[in-house]
């Protein structure tokens, strides 16, 4: 065989090679935010021991749904797993986009039941309340406040804030003292610099104010539908409680918030609370880790805050978070079963939450050392019991550009009162209900 | 001899070719090379639009494969045309066009007058202008995102060091009602530009014996800008605002990077409300009415607008 002859029969060989080296891969999809460098730093464990190499696609949250449904909807083959956000479930589910996985939990042995209850419904049963599941409960979260816990404790500040309201500055256990503390350290000035009382979520474009707004409204009484009978939503979503909660967090935004924050979101949160810009910063737990280990707000300066109670005493807290599912159109299936196989191990979880991870697995979180093992650990399992999410419903998207749009246009704009708000979304979410046959 | 290319590529062609080609008429040789065109062309515009078309009278939803797609009538066309957020986003849409065009067209013609006068540096003030328009709409985005922040951007304080309005007092992009006009700022710093280009080669198209016979009848300058110079640039002028105005039509990027629609849907855009419409409340039919409702606008804005130009070039 001469040399002219045996280039292509090399070239051949290694097309065939790549080829089938692609095809044992993994490409796991989620957003781009900090739990998921940790997921990379983890998933080397994987690696090592089942010679699958993995390969992952992150998208920053403000494209994250928009991409990733995209790809989903598509069919595309860009990716074999996906942590897919909580309220993507029915759409997953009943547009065939993800792998039913209870046949595979029965032969593998991996119960629901070793998981936090609150995230098996938000991340994996559809429909909810069913035993059908859809995805591994991957990355337990919730939203939560973080305070700063050194300003809180200056006698200075302390001794103003009681002069003013005639009780001592302790963390807020209710919105309306929420509210105090926000007012008392709006414009404050704290080591020559001014000061704001709270970041909040007003994000307009993707789900940040719904997922603020609903944090506080699902305290003051707002349910999505009538228990006794679903999507009749009259009395429920525009109910005395929810008014009052919209109209609560519109003071808050009038009062309390840095200038120019009209559209801001977990990012925008982060950098206002790490620059010292804030007292009280609404966020999902996720970014805990980060603020403990920051040089500014780190070393014991942070507390942390599971969502104060409303008027009657109700507390809730939005739910954040995602399952791992298997995209039905993966080329690799066996692959994809044996990570989600691998990753719901006892000591695989436990070293997700010592990398910063929230795990979900009962056994990792009901520990004994589990609450003392970061100073967060408390609230976050606090919070976990006492969790909603918004609509899981195959038409969540455009439930939730409804509320963005009312939310936003009362809140941010100014636009109407709160009770035409929430009318206008009962008149919305109708609509779309009536379109999907289910009114 | 030399050879030309013709001769060339007769030599290579194959003889049956040849004798096949050459035995066609013209006309039949003009279309084999014209089909490709068109056939790419039904491929990518026309056979799509015939699919919205076909779409947007349907219930059809693109992440539904499985649904049943129902024939709904005109209904997609009737719930968009009667309702009342799709009018107010029109009309939003209006003040964005109306505003960047004017201003644009006043500051860019501007520009160009200026630019058209010899002076020293003329070409390195002519490359400083036109970097704007050179920049990504993502850099540009977010660059006046900081320049709008109340506490640590540049505009706010500028209006505090001429007002005395204090700069935290006030947000550019959120309520308050400057979030409309903080668009049209960034986009006409954007593509005044643009404009001023075209303007430029409207006034130096202008012979300058005409100017020559204008001073001979001694016109006054004022004389000879508005019976020379605005009536001879006109159809330039005309061509940028065509420009202009169908691109601010599908403005989408910058917008959602300053506002993201907001505050409430102050700035929300047409074009933005189709693209979450279709891509996020995924209701490809409606989509679809809506999408065919904002193409008639612009072509037939378009065509009028184009038979004016051809009028004013004619004159």
């Amino acid at each position: 065989m001469n040399r002219m002859r045996l280039i292509p029969a090399a070239l051949a060989a290694a097309i065939a090679s790549a080829g089938s080296a692609q095809a044992a891969d993994l490409t796991l999809c989620w957003a781009a935010w900090d739990p998921a460098n940790a997921l990379v730093e983890l998933s080397k464990d994987f690696e090592a021991q089942s010679g699958i190499k993995m390969n992952f696609e992150f998208v920053p949250w403000p494209n994250f749904a928009d991409r990733m449904l995209n790809e989903l909807n598509s069919g595309g083959q860009l990716c074999d797993l996906m942590i897919g956000d909580s309220q993507w479930i029915g759409g997953a589910a009943e547009n065939g986009w993800y792998v039913m996985l209870n046949d595979f939990f029965d032969k593998e042995g991996i119960s629901m039941n070793a998981f936090v209850p609150a995230t098996v419904t938000g991340y994996s049963e559809w429909p909810k309340n069913t035993p059908n599941y859809w995805s591994l409960p991957a990355f337990g979260d919730v939203v939560g406040w973080t305070y700063r816990k050194d300003w809180f404790e200056r006698p200075e500040i302390q001794a103003a804030f009681k002069e003013k309201y005639g009780r001592d500055l302790t963390p807020p256990a209710t919105f309306a003292e929420l509210k105090d503390v926000a007012e008392f350290f709006q414009g404050r000035e704290i080591d020559g610099k001014t000061v704001y009382g709270a970041s909040i979520y007003t994000e307009r474009g993707s789900e940040g104010i719904t997922m603020g707004a609903m944090d506080v409204l699902y305290s003051y009484g707002f349910k999505y539908d009538n228990p006794e009978k679903p999507y009749d939503m009259e009395g429920f979503v525009n109910s005395d409680g929810a008014v009052a909660g919209l109209e609560f967090y519109k003071s808050l935004y009038d009062c309390c918030v840095a200038p120019g924050t009209s559209n801001t979101y977990m990012g925008e949160g982060i950098d206002a609370y790490k620059s010292g810009q804030v007292a009280l910063h609404m966020n999902f737990a996720f970014t805990w880790p980060g603020f403990e280990v920051d040089p500014n707000v780190g070393g014991g300066k942070t507390g942390y805050l599971v969502n104060p109670a409303g008027p009657n005493g109700e507390k809730f807290a939005q739910l954040g978070g995602q399952g791992i599912s298997v995209v039905a159109n993966t080329d690799n299936m066996d692959g994809a079963l044996a990570y989600i196989k691998w990753f719901a191990q006892k000591d695989v979880q436990d070293k997700w939450w010592s990398m910063g991870g929230f795990s979900c697995l009962r056994a990792v979180v009901e520990d004994p050392n589990f609450a003392k093992s970061q100073p967060y650990a408390q609230t976050f399992l606090d919070s976990m019991a006492i969790v909603k999410d918004f609509w899981a419903e195959p038409s969540y998207a455009t439930l939730l550009q409804a509320s963005q749009q009312r939310f936003h246009d009362y809140v941010v704009a100014g636009n109407g009162s709160a009770k035409e708000a929430l009318d206008g979304l009962i008149a919305d979410w109708t609509e779309t209900f009536q379109d999907e046959g289910k009114l | 001899m030399t050879d030309t290319p013709a001769d060339r590529i007769a030599r290579a062609t194959p003889p049956a070719i040849a004798r096949r080609v050459r035995g066609l008429p013209d006309r039949v040789i003009a279309w084999i090379f014209v089909a490709p065109t068109i056939f790419l062309l039904l491929a990518v515009n026309i056979f799509p639009l015939i699919w919205t078309i076909r779409l947007s009278f349907t219930n059809f939803a693109a992440n539904k494969p499985n649904a049943e797609v129902k024939w709904v009538g005109i209904r997609n066309y009737t719930r968009i045309l009667t309702d009342a957020d799709t009018w107010a986003n029109m009309q939003t849409t209006a003040h964005f066009l109306i505003w960047t065009i004017f201003f644009q067209v006043l500051i860019g013609f501007a520009l160009a007058w200026l630019i058209n006068r010899k002076f020293k540096g003329n070409d390195l003030v002519t490359t400083l202008i036109v970097i704007p328009m050179m920049l990504s709409p993502a850099v540009v985005g977010n660059f006046w995102t900081f320049l709008y922040q109340p506490q640590i951007g540049v505009v706010n304080y500028v209006v505090e060091f001429l007002t005395g309005i204090p700069a935290d007092s006030f947000s550019m992009l959120g309520p308050g009602g400057w979030a409309r006009w903080s668009i049209v700022i960034v986009d006409t710093w954007m593509w005044t530009p643009f404009v001023m280009l075209i303007c430029l080669a409207g006034l130096r198209s202008i012979p300058d014996y005409i100017y020559e016979a204008a001073e001979v009848d001694r016109a006054s300058k004022w004389r000879q800008f508005w019976t020379i110079t605005v009536p001879m640039a006109l159809p330039f002028l005309m061509l940028a605002v065509l420009f202009r105005g169908i691109e601010n039509f599908r403005m989408f990027d910058l917008v959602v990077l300053l506002t993201g629609g907001g505050p409430g849907d102050e700035t929300l855009l047409a074009s933005i409300d189709l693209k979450r419409e279709a891509f996020e409340k995924w209701r490809t039919g409606y989509s679809s009415a809506y999408a065919i409702i904002l193409f008639v606008t612009v072509f037939g804005l378009a065509s009028i607008y184009v038979k004016a130009l051809n009028r004013v070039k004619q004159r």
